[in-house]
């Protein structure tokens, strides 16, 4: 196998990585803000990739739709969070889990009867068309390079976002003590809406992102969501920094899993038998690095709290 | 616990004489149909059962039995697939379309996965828990789905229906009442678990673990055992699940199964005797009943359960049989 | 979607209607006739099962026989639903005749169970190869094609112009006999033959193997939104090998969302819409003025199972199973795939076709440039006693 190969692949499983980091940043915030598991995530992952869909089939322009997907994301997550989700932060995950299941079901179903049944276009902006040349003679998509751009920045304005402003400060604040925000006067449902509403559009985001890249309809968000979980477990539960280490981590392992697996395997086997059991094995290869890490380190590798 | 007959008593009886009855009024009108939609009950009441001791009793919400429920109905499937093409398993043993040998199977196949899927598993605790049994599960699923040998992802098919010893399998009611018959069985067990010393002490293990180290019980053997045990019941049903349809696939083992399992148990009341009964009845109903009426079915459903959560925190055994009593 | 709500009130409609009217329809045999159609109509692929039962409708409804009721129920792509779903319309509905699963591992649940209790299920899409070799059924038959067909006339059609081709399919039965098909006409040398993960959406390792293999052409089977991702990742990256593949990733329900990136891949099917025969025409145009869009693969040959239902009750009683199989078999209907004949299997015997996705007045379809075989069976059919 040549160096541009494995460059190419390695930055294949960044961008995945970058893609997953979106994801669960959302996650891994609310839950270490608001202590809620959220499985319908995936659901703002839809809904962004939806509304670009249809905003960029309507104008003509995948930023509008872009911007539209933010927009659309963020709504659904403060209607949610106001109408179901604050109800849910007393009660224990198990109520959590069901409610949130409960909402895959509603949005999936709902998003079917707004749209109709058949898969939606969205194509990558011109702008974005097109490779660069990589060192080693090979050449990497401009629109995947730009994800793994959209994911930097994401990564450093979060970063910023936690450690620099206001509203950073009463994230820490509500992680670690939620009595001690309440005295010192923040309204801290509003908080937890914007927080919500925020890990919503990053969700929303990653679905406008990638539906150009994909196919745009119902239930796209599932897989993700399962990806995103193992990520933040990975990571430490509530820990940004754990999310991007743990969406880089499963994002290239996985790539090269797929890759490489079935490659050793032709050594030992004849290639479809290689092809096969290779394949079988990379699909459970981050599920079996995620149980690795946990018996290691219950609570991640950068668990946020005790 | 002096009143001799408590609500929750009566509610109970009188569930599972309803269940009971339902198959022998379907055949009475002649709608047999009734009698499989009653079994569907049964068996998933049984998964549910199991669960109900990892997640009523222990307070361990796996979201991974799916992996158990799917090894059943894959226990179930490959030893009656081998029976019918008379081809032996490995090492020359002979296969089976026994049931009781089946159950076996399946209990012991279920047992031995979740032995080291709890030891793992319960290294971590909350969310962690939740996740990482989401994990395991999700490795077998994949693993079927990609594995040539038994189907993958097509599943196998139960050319005829796994035989038990005096009775016609392939007959509706019967088949009913050995389902019934073992639901019953796992009731009483859970029934027995959570009145034992081990179930106190499991019981304590979810309010107060720090006290129950102090006198000298590990939290954590306890917890794998319950973990195990309710693995082997919830396999058991899979094994029954997959008789039933005379089928089984990877889809018993994903994990949408899983959270149906959980739904069933919150529907019905958690850490009830019979919450994971009521959850059973309900579920079934509410998925034929509105499945008839639109293809839009999966909103409801969701409206539905998210109307439960909220606002019914005692599931179905809460509104028929009050709070539940401690003591 | 009015519209659909519509045909509901229409089928409940009727159902009410046929306990009131007497057999007032010119059928040489109007009697009551029950057909229960299992298909998928809700979840991510709802777009097949919808043109299923849109075409199904329709053919019932021009055909003016108001003795036939429909049941339609939706699997939400579960197999265990299906399962349950098909005792309730057997045991409590009591269908005489069954149709509409699109997919594989769902037929596989339902079909055997189904076929034994003595019900005549037709299958308008999914056709594993279980059911076509050893495990055939004479209440089993298959108005689409055998699993392989397409894969088959994509190998065939290979030869012809590559030496070198790198194939890849999902991991799962019906992947590894897509591969299968494939290999079984295909004489050239294979650059790589890779599994993907079944759902699996992104294809940037998978494309990046393609390019440094330096294959000369790509054969993919990746059914559904796997396709749609494929496709458009595949033009993205700027890799110019020749694509093709069988129809699933470039039907109707999915060519809008592919987009150009479609534009000029040879891919086989047994049907096209501008198949050159009367039925054909009818069909397009009834579905085009009924529906407002253009009909898919699926909806072809759900029309053709329409068609051959109400051709068997022109001939027999359903309550004779014996005479209606008998009727079933010679498949004496307008199939609009043109000649349509059943082989010793109960499996179509019939032409597969290369078509090429075109762009007519803005809109992506397929047009057909060649004929990869004619009167083509399957290799089980040889397998499959018929007891």
């Amino acid at each position: 196998m040549s160096t541009a190969l494995l460059i190419e692949q390695l930055l294949n499983g960044l961008q995945l990585g970058v893609m997953l980091f979106l994801m669960a940043a959302g996650l891994t915030l609310i839950f270490g803000v608001m202590g809620l598991i959220n499985l319908a995530h995936g659901s703002f992952y839809m809904i962004g990739a939806f509304a670009c869909a249809t905003v960029a089939a309507a104008t003509g322009s995948f930023w509008t739709g872009l911007v539209a997907s933010l927009i659309a994301a963020a709504a659904a997550g403060a209607i949610v969070e106001m109408a179901v989700i604050r109800r849910l932060y007393e009660r224990d995950h198990l109520d959590q889990v069901l409610a949130t299941f409960a909402l895959i079901l509603i949005f999936s179903e709902g998003t079917r009867w707004l749209f109709g049944s058949f898969p939606l276009y969205l194509d990558i902006p011109p702008l974005l068309h097109g490779a660069v040349p990589l060192p080693g003679g090979g050449q990497y998509q401009l629109y995947r390079l730009a994800i793994i751009g959209v994911g930097i920045v994401v990564a450093v304005g979060l970063y910023l976002l936690i450690s620099r402003t206001r509203l950073g400060m009463r994230i820490r604040a509500g992680e670690s003590d939620r009595e001690m925000i309440a005295a010192l006067g923040v309204d801290i449902s509003t908080l937890y809406t914007v927080v919500f509403a925020l890990g919503a559009a990053l969700a929303g985001l990653a679905g406008a992102l990638v539906g150009a890249l994909q196919s745009v309809q119902v239930g796209m968000g599932e897989p993700v969501l399962i990806l995103a979980f193992v990520v933040i477990v990975i990571g430490g539960i509530g820990s940004i920094k754990g999310a991007l280490f743990g969406a880089v981590l499963v994002g290239v392992v996985d790539t090269l899993g797929r890759l490489l697996l079935p490659q050793a395997l032709t050594l030992m086997l004849p290639p479809s038998q290689a092809a096969l059991i290779g394949g079988a094995l990379a699909s459970m290869l981050i599920y079996i690095v995620m149980a690795l890490i946990l018996a290691f380190r219950p609570s991640g590798l950068f668990a946020a709290q005790s | 616990m002096r009143k001799v007959v408590t609500r929750e008593a009566i509610a109970n009886g009188s569930l599972a004489l309803l269940l009971l009855a339902v198959p022998f009024a379907a055949i009475a009108m002649d709608e047999p149909f009734y009698v499989t939609l009653a079994t569907r009950i049964a068996i998933l009441a049984l998964a549910a059962v199991g669960l109900n001791i990892a997640l009523g009793l222990g307070g361990l919400v796996s979201f991974g039995h799916a992996a158990f429920f799917g090894l059943g109905g894959y226990a179930a499937g490959i030893l009656a697939t081998h029976a019918f093409n008379a081809e032996p398993l490995l090492l020359g043993i002979p296969a089976t379309t026994s049931m009781p040998v089946i159950w076996l199977v399946a209990l012991v196949v279920c047992g031995l996965v979740a032995l080291p899927i709890g030891a793992v598993s319960l290294r971590t605790s909350g969310v962690y828990f939740i996740m990482i049994t989401l994990a395991f599960a999700q490795m077998i699923y994949y693993f079927a789905i990609s594995w040539p040998a038994y189907g993958g992802q097509d599943g196998l098919s139960i050319y005829v229906r796994n035989s038990f010893p005096g009775v016609n399998t392939a007959l509706p009611l019967p088949l009913f009442l050995i389902c019934y018959g073992l639901l019953l069985l796992g009731l009483v067990l859970f029934w027995t678990l959570r009145n034992s010393r081990f179930g106190a002490a499991l019981q304590a293990a979810r309010q107060n673990p720090t006290r129950l180290a102090a006198v000298g019980i590990a939290p954590f053997n306890i917890r794998l055992t319950a973990f195990t045990v309710s693995a082997m019941i919830t396999g058991l049903a899979g094994a029954l699940f997959a008789d039933l349809n005379r089928f089984t696939s990877p889809s018993m083992l994903s994990w949408h199964m899983s959270g149906e399992l959980i739904v069933l148990i919150i529907l019905g009341g958690r850490g009830r005797l019979f919450g994971p009964v009521a959850g059973a009845m309900l579920f079934v109903l509410f998925e034929f009943a509105l499945g008839g009426i639109t293809e839009r079915w999966q909103l409801f459903l969701g409206l539905i359960l998210l109307g439960v959560v909220l606002f019914a925190r005692g599931g179905l055994m809460g509104f028929i049989a009050g709070r539940e009593r401690h003591g | 979607m009015k519209n659909k709500e519509g045909n509901k009130m229409k089928e409940i409609l009727a159902t009410g209607l046929i306990g009131l009217s007497l057999a007032v329809s010119g059928y040489a045999h109007a009697e009551p006739v029950k057909i229960g159609v299992i298909t998928t109509l809700s979840g991510g692929g709802a777009g097949l099962g919808i043109d299923m039962r849109d075409a199904f409708t329709l053919a019932i409804e021009q055909s003016g026989n108001e003795e036939i009721e429909l049941v339609i129920e939706d699997d939400a792509q579960k197999p265990e639903l299906a399962v349950q779903i098909a005792e309730k319309m057997i045991q409590s509905d009591k269908v005489d005749l069954m149709t509409g699963i699109i997919w594989s591992n769902l037929a596989m649940a339902v079909v055997p169970n189904a076929v034994a209790q003595d019900v005549i299920y037709l299958s308008p899409n999914a056709g594993p190869s279980v059911l076509a070799g050893a495990n055939c059924h004479p209440n089993y038959f298959n108005v689409a094609y055998q699993n392989d067909n397409f894969h088959e006339a994509m190998g065939q059609y290979a030869n012809q112009d590559y030496k070198n081709t790198f194939i890849l399919a999902p991991n799962y039965p019906a992947g590894k006999d897509s591969l299968t098909g494939f290999k079984r006409f295909y004489k050239g040398e294979l650059a790589g033959e890779v599994y993907t993960q079944v759902g699996q959406t992104d294809y940037a390792a998978e494309i990046a193997q393609i390019r440094a293999s330096g294959a000369d052409s790509v054969f993919f089977f990746l059914p559904g939104g796997m396709g749609i991702a494929f496709m458009k990742q595949y033009a993205q990256s700027g890799v110019d090998i020749p694509v093709m593949g069988p129809a699933f990733s470039f039907s109707q329900d999915i060519l809008p969302a592919v987009g150009d990136a479609a534009l000029g891949v040879k891919n086989s099917a047994t049907w096209a819409k501008d198949l050159d025969n009367e039925a054909n025409k009818a069909f397009v145009e009834a579905f085009q003025a009924e529906y407002n869009r253009l009909p898919s693969v699926y909806a072809a040959q759900s029309w053709d199972t329409a068609n051959l239902i109400l051709s068997a009750l022109s001939k027999a009683s359903v309550k004779d199973k014996e005479a209606f199989r008998a009727a079933l078999k010679e498949a004496d209907f307008d199939s609009v795939r043109g000649e349509f004949k059943f082989n010793t299997n109960n499996h179509p015997i019939q032409n597969v076709y290369i078509r090429e996705v075109v762009k007519e007045d803005d809109v992506l379809t397929n047009k057909i440039v060649g004929t990869a075989f004619e009167d083509h069976t399957d290799a089980y059919a040889e397998q499959c006693s018929m007891q």
